[in-house]
């Protein structure tokens, strides 16, 4: 029994691993071998999908659409959270536990209710189909996000590294950035990766905020497939090269990432 | 810890407090304003009182939908919980393996949601997806045509993609057990049983609570994925809420009635949220 232990998570692997080895052999075909017939690697091999999304400014921007408007989103929720964090940890003032629990109820707001208003917000402010536009509505979810994650964090490091500081004579801003921050800069890694990797998976909002200008990449997907009829290649080589940014950032917070994933309370 | 009563600390909280009441109260407004109004057009509106809100709550698809919503999130639950708790029980605890492990399983999580429907879309394909074909070799499946096998779908793209979530909040809470709990374990001859009851299990609690918490909060918004997967279909077997709300708000514009259901989803995710949350901050203040 113990020693066959190591089947159960390499079969969950294994079961997640085949629908993207799915993805990826279809992006490897033609056209024409896809809708075919039923083929278990290609036979045809093929990089034209690949190269068609690498060098047509429709796709390719799609992804530079999406990585400006998540860089900008993560940089500005990481930003606020921080002094934010700090005060819920550090401590208690008027109100406190009901604001911690109203911005966690932004997290539970279902983004199929806040479209159309999203819409409307910003096209009266001007902001429609601009990447700030999506970075600030993401700061919906992901700014509570980052609070409560580095709250986490935060709340491990003792008190007395503050008090000894001031007795040391350092300003408050000297402090936390010189001192404090490279404490909990792995809490920071890891609220910056849930940022981003909420903001990158995120559609709906991205989509309903712009048009042309700063399409994301998920939304160009939808589109070219209804468009030019069914290209399943092509799809899945966009699929697949959506892949490649979550896999990069996952291996440098490899080390965090369960400890993330309990929002730093273990 | 104790803290310090210092009311100058909502001027630390104030750029997020901006941000977020930004995002949040006007659009919310906007809800409230558009579900007591009914407009013809040319934004002429009339007020109506609650009479969208008896409307959505006496509906019989606002029910189905509800219905079709809570089988889904309490069958995931059901699943993906227990699922996610053995294989991080499996997992090794050290070595180079653990990295291997954490890094593919982490993987589908940081997928866009609608590719991970268009990857299950081509997958589950009957004539040319690999599921689909080898599922028809045994049976007939045709996720497009039934329900059943929609619904089947549906659940398995789910479990693939957030069981994950619960076996990484698992695994960090098995980590922070100190190997003298397991040694003194052995040591009173307890039984692999024994072990887990008494000492894995309750250090697992707290990040448990997050992981119901979050996947009962994600799968009750969940959009995109069933909507690039079946788009509701066939028929409506599979319209969760949010895609009878998009359908309702977007689809036929019927502003009024789409945003009294808006207000009464909200406040279902809300009030189930809460009890989550008190029991959970609860479970904190024992320890």
């Amino acid at each position: 029994m113990r020693r066959l232990g190591w089947l159960i998570p390499a079969l969950y692997i294994l079961f997640l691993m085949v629908p993207i080895y799915w993805l990826l052999n279809m992006s490897f075909k033609t056209t024409n071998e896809i809708l075919g017939g039923f083929t278990l690697w290609p036979r045809n091999f093929t990089l034209a999908s690949y190269r068609e999304i690498l060098t047509n400014p429709v796709w390719y921007n799609g992804y530079i659409n999406s990585i400006i408007y998540v860089t900008v989103n993560t940089l500005i929720s990481v930003a606020a959270a921080l002094p934010a964090a700090y005060a819920f940890s550090r401590y208690r003032f008027l109100g406190d536990k009901h604001l911690f629990f109203w911005l966690l109820t932004n997290r539970m707001a279902p983004p199929a209710v806040f479209a159309l208003p999203f819409f409307q917000l910003y096209s009266a402010i001007g902001l429609f189909d601009t990447h700030i536009a999506v970075a600030l509505a993401h700061c919906l979810f992901n700014i509570p996000l980052a609070v409560w994650i580095l709250e986490g964090f935060m709340s491990g490091v003792p008190k007395e590294v503050d008090e000894t500081a001031y007795i040391d004579g350092y300003s408050f801003p000297r402090f936390f950035v010189k001192i404090f921050m490279p404490l909990i800069a792995s809490g920071i890694g890891v609220a910056a990766f849930f940022c981003f990797m909420f903001s990158w998976v995120e559609l709906l909002l991205a989509k309903t905020l712009t048009s042309v200008e700063a399409k994301p990449i998920a939304a160009i997907m939808t589109r070219t497939a209804s468009a030019s009829g069914y290209e399943l290649g092509l799809l899945a080589a966009a699929g697949a090269l959506t892949i490649v940014p979550g896999a990069v950032v996952i291996y440098f917070v490899r080390n965090y990432i369960a400890k993330g994933f309990a929002l730093g309370r273990v | 810890m104790d803290k310090t009563w210092n009311n100058r600390a909502w001027f630390m909280v104030l750029p997020v407090l901006a941000l977020v009441a930004f995002n949040a109260i006007i659009p919310l407004m906007t809800v409230v304003n558009y579900s007591v109004q009914e407009t013809f057009g040319d934004n002429v509106f009339f007020f109506e009182g609650v009479i969208w809100f008896q409307q959505v709550l006496n509906s019989d698809r606002f029910h189905a939908a509800l219905g079709r919503q809570l089988t889904f999130t309490f069958t995931i639950l059901a699943i993906e919980i227990p699922l996610g708790v053995a294989i991080a029980l499996a997992m090794p605890r050290r070595g180079f393996w653990v990295s291997v492990c954490l890094v593919l399983m982490a993987l589908p999580l940081l997928i866009p949601w609608n590719v991970v429907g268009a990857i299950w879309n081509i997958f589950s394909l009957p004539d040319i997806g690999l599921l689909g074909r080898v599922l028809n070799s045994f049976t007939h499946y045709n996720y497009t045509r039934e329900p059943g096998d929609a619904w089947f779908t549906l659940i398995l793209m789910d479990v693939w993609h957030w069981t994950s979530l619960v076996v990484l909040l698992a695994y960090a809470g098995l980590q922070s057990i100190p190997d003298a709990f397991y040694q003194a374990a052995k040591i009173d001859g307890a039984s692999p049983w024994a072990v887990f009851r008494y000492i894995q299990l309750p250090k697992m609690k707290r990040v448990l609570i997050i992981a119901v918490l979050l996947r009962f909060m994600d799968s009750f918004m969940i959009y995109t994925e069933p909507a690039v997967l079946t788009g509701g279909g066939p028929g409506n077997a599979t319209t969760l809420l949010s895609i009878d709300l998009v359908k309702i708000a977007l689809g036929q514009f019927d502003l009024g009635p789409a945003a009294a259901m808006s207000i009464i989803y909200f406040l279902i995710v809300l009030l189930l949220s809460w009890i989550f949350y008190t029991v959970m901050m609860r479970g904190e203040g024992q320890q």
